[in-house]
């Protein structure tokens, strides 16, 4: 009856091999592509570099200014300016300013890459069920497995540092932008499709004049909730060497040190808030075409 | 007559994964209720022969279900049959490649839709540019271009609106201007007035033949609506269960209805406002009495005759020339539906 109450499991010895010999093939991967890989991340990482000591070193009623000004053009309301301007002087004011510069960075430039990344992938799934089918279960995995997993590898392959922080970030954050741009391009109107088709457009024509403007409000829904997933990566992406507001708030956690703690908390969800609005009124006025006036 | 524009031969179109191997079973009779039954398949149109005169309209009628949405997309293949040829100009649109078909779709043929097909993110003026701008032009020649189709469905003004702001009738009139404006020769035109309410309807079909008088394009019109075919069809075919079963002149079809369901059809128009005195003439005959157009229909041809002593009145064609006579008891036969005489003589005995 052993069969029964024990399960049928792998043999000890057995087991401890295989784990081994994939641990030992990852550790031959990364030693032997591991300084490729950090070539190919090289430019990404002066980038980002670049960017956030100029974030840092500008000054920062300059800094207030474009923030005010981005914000204004993307959303044109005088509220959402103002709660962006009082929300970064606050921050200053607490001390917060240069750690809040490096999440800003980092987080701009790991949305602008999730963007690129992401909205062809999105093309691609929406233009067969089967790539659909293929990148779903990715997506999936993506978004579900420990952030912690994943770190494993990533730092294995890049070590500690601002580009592997970033790949982490990215792989949480990417998932919503590829999902909605996909199911904003399959939900375009069947009748505004085949009128493409009878006047004779071809693939590009559809795409770029009919499928992506129509899918536009959902995409931007998408980056929407990519940066809102980036700026929750924060913290995790502070564990392996990312500089920002997620240190103190790591600090804090080790140290018991409350007012610390919620602080830094609070910029990071000042900072969600403020994308969060800008890009949501950026994407409502793109739909200004459905305010139908009422002709009964 | 001449060199019909389309010719459709011998098209079948199945709907289902083995459309191929279960088209010889339709091909030997098997109907569309046996074809759901034993494989499952959907018969959308069967062997269907039909030739588009050039520079007429030509009406496919049917009720929904009937196929006729469907067989209008085979024209500019936005659907493929299952077997068939469809020769536009003396060349077969299945045969064509890709790049051809686009070309094709952007110069030869042009549509308007049942429910428009407007792109919303576009202004009225970039609607009806459309089709301009596939073909290649840049945006501002091609909305110049296309003003003038836009003033001519009565738009002017509303260019910069998008077409949410605007009724459906107006919509469609966006639709029309964007289908004239690639000056494509053929115009596929599904259901296009259906959508609109009766007055706004009528209102289409002046608009339309107002259009048709000078432009002179092929036409295939697809409509459910018997009046609005006889009011703009120059040929008409009926379809049913995906078949056609009737076609040709549409005096022919009410005064020689094929079969009971055609019957059924036409047996509630108005007869004296849609026969012309030349469907019910003696041919070749010459009497002493006023002459008739041989388009006017017997309702207004019954006020001439009924005022002459001899009951009777010649016919003439568009050049003045007589081609036969038409007498009182004529048009009263004309106007008698046809096969129900028995009954109501019974009824009112």
């Amino acid at each position: 009856m052993d069969f029964l109450t024990e399960f049928p499991s792998m043999d000890r010895q057995e087991l401890r091999d295989l784990k081994k010999a994939i641990d030992g093939g990852f550790r031959s991967f990364s030693r032997e592509f591991g300084e490729a890989l950090e070539n190919f991340f090289e430019p990404l990482l002066w980038f980002l570099v670049w960017f956030e000591k100029l974030l840092r070193a500008a000054p920062w009623p300059l800094v207030i200014l474009v923030i005010a000004v981005l914000a204004w053009l993307g959303s044109r309301s005088r509220t959402v300016v103002a709660g962006c301007v009082l929300s970064f002087l606050a921050i200053g004011y607490f001390g917060m300013w240069n750690d809040t510069m490096s999440t800003l960075a980092i987080i701009s430039v790991a949305t602008l890459l999730c963007i690129a990344v992401g909205i062809p992938f999105g093309i691609l799934m929406a233009r067969s069920n089967r790539t659909q089918a293929a990148i779903t279960p990715v997506l999936d995995i993506m978004q579900t497995i420990p952030a912690f997993v994943y770190l494993i590898p990533v730092v294995m392959l890049l070590g500690i540092g601002k580009v592997p922080g970033l790949i982490a970030v990215c792989i949480y954050a990417i998932p919503p932008i590829v999902r909605l741009t996909n199911l904003g391009i399959r939900l375009v109107e069947k009748e505004a499709l085949e009128a493409a088709d009878a006047f004779g457009a071809d693939y590009r024509q559809k795409l770029f004049g009919v499928q992506i403007p129509l899918a536009l409000p959902n995409i931007f829904a998408g980056v929407n909730q990519t940066i809102m997933m980036a700026l929750s990566m924060v913290v995790i992406a502070s564990m392996i060497g990312v500089a920002g507001l997620g240190v103190p708030v790591l600090r804090s956690v080790s140290n018991q040190y409350l007012a610390l703690g919620l602080m830094n908390g609070l910029a990071i969800v000042a900072l969600a808030i403020i994308f969060d609005r800008v890009s949501q009124r950026f994407g409502e006025r793109l739909q200004r075409h459905r305010e139908g006036v009422d002709h009964g | 007559m001449a060199e019909p524009k389309i010719r459709i031969e011998r098209l079948y179109k199945i709907f289902g994964p083995r459309a191929e191997s279960v088209l010889g079973d339709v091909q030997a009779g098997l109907s569309k209720h046996e074809l759901l039954e034993k494989h499952n398949h959907v018969l959308g149109l069967k062997d269907i022969n039909v030739a588009v005169t050039p520079r007429e309209i030509s009406v496919i009628m049917g009720l929904s279900g009937s196929g006729k949405s469907t067989l209008i997309r085979h024209v500019n293949r936005l659907i493929e049959p299952t077997s068939g040829r469809i020769m536009v100009d003396g060349q077969d649109v299945l045969t064509m490649t890709r790049e051809e078909l686009i070309e094709f779709r952007r110069h030869k043929v042009s549509m308007v839709f049942q429910r428009f097909g407007l792109h919303v993110h576009r202004t009225v003026a970039e609607n009806a540019a459309y089709g301009l701008v596939i073909q290649g032009s840049p945006l501002d020649q091609a909305k110049e271009q296309s003003r003038k189709w836009l003033d001519r469905v009565g738009l002017s003004g509303f260019e910069d609106h998008y077409p949410s702001q605007l009724s459906g009738g107006m919509q469609q009139r966006v639709g029309l201007a964007r289908a004239l404006a690639t000056d494509a020769e053929i115009l596929l035109m599904d259901e296009p007035f259906s959508a609109l309410d009766p007055l706004i309807r009528t209102d289409m079909q002046d608009v339309l033949l107002g259009l048709q008088e000078e432009l002179n394009k092929t036409i295939v019109f697809i409509t459910h609506d018997l009046d609005e075919a006889l009011r703009l069809g120059d040929g008409i075919a009926i379809l049913r269960d995906g078949a056609v079963i009737q076609q040709g002149d549409p005096q022919a079809i009410i005064l020689h209805p094929a079969d009971d369901y055609i019957f059924d059809f036409v047996k509630d128009i108005n007869r004296s406002r849609v026969i012309e005195a030349k469907s019910v003439m003696t041919r070749g005959e010459t009497v002493d009495g006023p002459n008739l157009p041989q388009d006017l229909v017997l309702e207004d041809a019954l006020q001439i005759v009924s005022a002459t002593k001899l009951n009777r009145a010649n016919v003439v064609d568009a050049g003045g020339e007589v081609i036969g006579s038409i007498s009182l008891d004529q048009i009263i036969g004309g106007v008698a539906r046809p096969g129900e005489s028995g009954d109501q003589g019974e009824r009112y005995r």
